[in-house]
């Protein structure tokens, strides 16, 4: 069996030899869908967080994908037409700018991660999973009915935003932007993992009754956990909406949820690189079996049952031969 | 005389028209091992939860160190120095037996929010959890996987969370439960030397470990204290022999 860093290794050096193909081959629409598998990667490595270390099975973040997104359309439109954003008691200019942009879409949904967080988990099992759905479908309603910034049409934003010394329009520079801080959500995502806050936080997941009984508070740590996974999944909302150039609502949506679930599944839950795995197929699938008929979840179910059936370690656990995620 | 570590004071627990606890005043002194022994049904568990924080009495007062813990909950009363082990074992199974007890080192220092340097780096959760280990015989299996351990094992690893914790009482659910005669001898052993570090409030099951070990036994009946006393008193009591111990005792 194989070690599981050496196929880490192998993950980043084949989205990298992939993106070495496409700039030879001249092929920028290949850059655009490796992107899209960093970005949702990212997301998912947000939540992998919450779920996999956490055990906190959330089908209610697309909420803060789409907090990422509109932070990303709100600052951007007001920017793209020079009026200022009335926020109430004061105002604020639009912004272009990336960093600010980013920024602006971690907190927006750490906040929203502390306030959905703090209700959703006074419940455990499916009610949790109940709790967040609807928690996600709250936000999904109201951008539909947000008119001022597209209502149920989405908010299109003409220029990719600018980031300083890059040309972000080039395919690749945005992509290693994306690529670059997918290595940092890992890297904290590998460093929290074995922290002690990690430690606590697995132990909640298995026995919260010992976790209190050794004077921690088990809800705190889910929800610092839930915070931090938020935030990392709201900031690939905000490059997801940079990579499309486009918000709506479809992004609150809770198949998007769903997705975000099923790429961890697929690759291995609470694993490194179960996120990336999972979106590397999830992505190749999309476009190629997408290319051959418009029914191709349906291939994606199937890949899904026998993974839930037969590797429940996910693909990652099938190579490394080991089910769990844990020792 | 010594003041209590640990002391109830009229501790009632209704459950509708069930009362599981009646009016239960017991308390543990320095040094001592207090058993609480009764019948299936009596209540036991059901003091434990009151007494570590689990469940909320209805009346009554929890007294640790002197100072009056009742509203405190389960984490609030785990630091004010309650070490408590869990009659079916709740060990986090998918992980070492090293991380379980460094959970209690960690608990310790109540310091969990670190987030970036890699816990096993950290010597001094490290030492705690080791030496507690050795204590209890665990420290060749520290890098095991705590599903794979035995039974026996695993109530070992119960009582070295709790140890990691340096507690002033320690609560303990039928640390020999489901233990062959030689664990349960082996335990019997251990619990005996640690009574000089803090006293032990202990609910079993294992008549033979009880005798053994126990300084008072308090007999519980229907949520009731039927009553305290020493071995010898409660085996020659006829009110005891009737309720719970029967002809065999």
């Amino acid at each position: 069996m194989i070690a599981e860093r050496w196929i880490n290794c192998a993950v980043i050096a084949g989205i990298l030899a992939v993106l070495v193909y496409a700039l030879v081959a001249d092929e920028p629409f290949t850059i655009t869908l490796l992107t899209r598998v960093v970005i949702l990667a990212l997301a998912a490595v947000g939540l992998n967080i919450a779920l996999g270390i956490g055990g906190l099975v959330s089908l209610g973040h697309a909420a803060f994908f789409g907090l990422g997104g509109y932070a990303m359309g709100v600052l951007a439109s007001h920017a793209q037409t020079f009026t200022p954003l009335d926020l109430g008691f004061f105002t604020l200019p639009g912004t272009k700018s990336m960093p600010i942009i980013w920024l602006v879409a971690v907190v927006v949904s750490a906040l929203a991660a502390w306030v959905i967080g703090l209700l959703s988990l006074r419940t455990t099992g499916v009610y949790f999973i109940m709790i967040t759905l609807a928690f996600g479908q709250m936000f999904f309603y109201f951008s539909i009915s947000w008119s001022a910034y597209g209502g149920e049409d989405g908010l299109s934003i003409f220029v990719r935003n600018s980031f300083p010394a890059l040309n972000t329009l080039v395919p690749v520079q945005f992509f290693g932007l994306c690529f670059v801080l997918l290595c940092f959500a890992l890297l904290l995502f590998h460093r929290l993992k074995a922290s002690p806050f990690g430690l606590a936080l697995n132990a909640a997941r298995q026995v919260p009754e010992r976790v209190e009984t050794v004077g921690l508070n088990p809800m705190r740590l889910k929800l610092v956990a839930f915070v931090i996974s938020g935030a990392i999944t709201g900031l690939a909302g905000a490059l997801f909406a940079d990579l499309n150039r486009f918000v709506s609502p479809t992004m609150f949506s809770w198949q998007l949820s769903g997705e975000l679930i099923i790429l961890i599944i697929i690759g291995g839950v609470g694993r490194l690189m179960g996120p990336v795995v999972g979106a590397c197929l999830f992505v190749a699938l999309e476009h190629w079996l997408g290319g051959l008929t418009d029914f191709w979840h349906v291939w994606l179910g199937v890949i899904l049952l026998m993974i839930v059936l037969f590797a429940r370690g996910g693909l990652i656990g099938l190579l490394t031969g080991k089910e769990g995620a844990h020792v | 005389m010594s003041e209590p570590v640990l002391a109830t004071h009229g501790l009632c627990k209704r459950f509708g028209a069930l009362t599981a606890t009646d009016d239960v005043s017991i308390d543990l002194k320095p040094g001592e091992i207090h058993a609480i022994i009764g019948p299936n049904g009596a209540g036991k568990s059901t003091l434990i939860a009151q007494i570590c924080g689990g469940l909320a009495s209805d009346t009554g007062r929890v007294d640790l160190l002197g100072r009056d813990v009742s509203h405190l909950d389960t984490q609030a009363r785990a630091r004010a120095g309650l070490g408590r082990t869990f009659q079916i074992s709740a060990l986090a199974m998918e992980d070492t037996v090293l991380d379980n007890v460094t959970l209690g080192a960690l608990g310790a220092t109540a310091r969990p929010w670190r987030f970036w340097q890699p816990v096993t780096k950290n010597a001094a959760l490290k030492e705690t959890a080791m030496a507690a280990l050795e204590r209890v015989g665990l420290a060749s299996d520290a890098d095991k996987r705590t599903a794979d351990l035995s039974h026996g094992q695993r109530r070992q690893l119960e009582v070295a969370v709790a140890l990691t914790l340096s507690p002033r009482a320690f609560v303990m659910d039928e640390p020999m439960a489901g233990l062959g005669a030689e664990g349960s001898k082996q335990m019997t052993g251990f619990l005996d030397t640690l009574r000089a570090e803090a006293p032990i409030l202990l609910v079993e099951h294992d008549m033979d470990a009880v005798f053994a070990l126990a300084d008072r036994i308090s007999v519980l009946v229907y949520g009731r204290v039927i009553a305290t006393g020493s071995v010898d008193d409660i085996r020659q009591s006829d009110e005891v022999r009737e309720a719970y111990l029967g002809e065999s005792a």
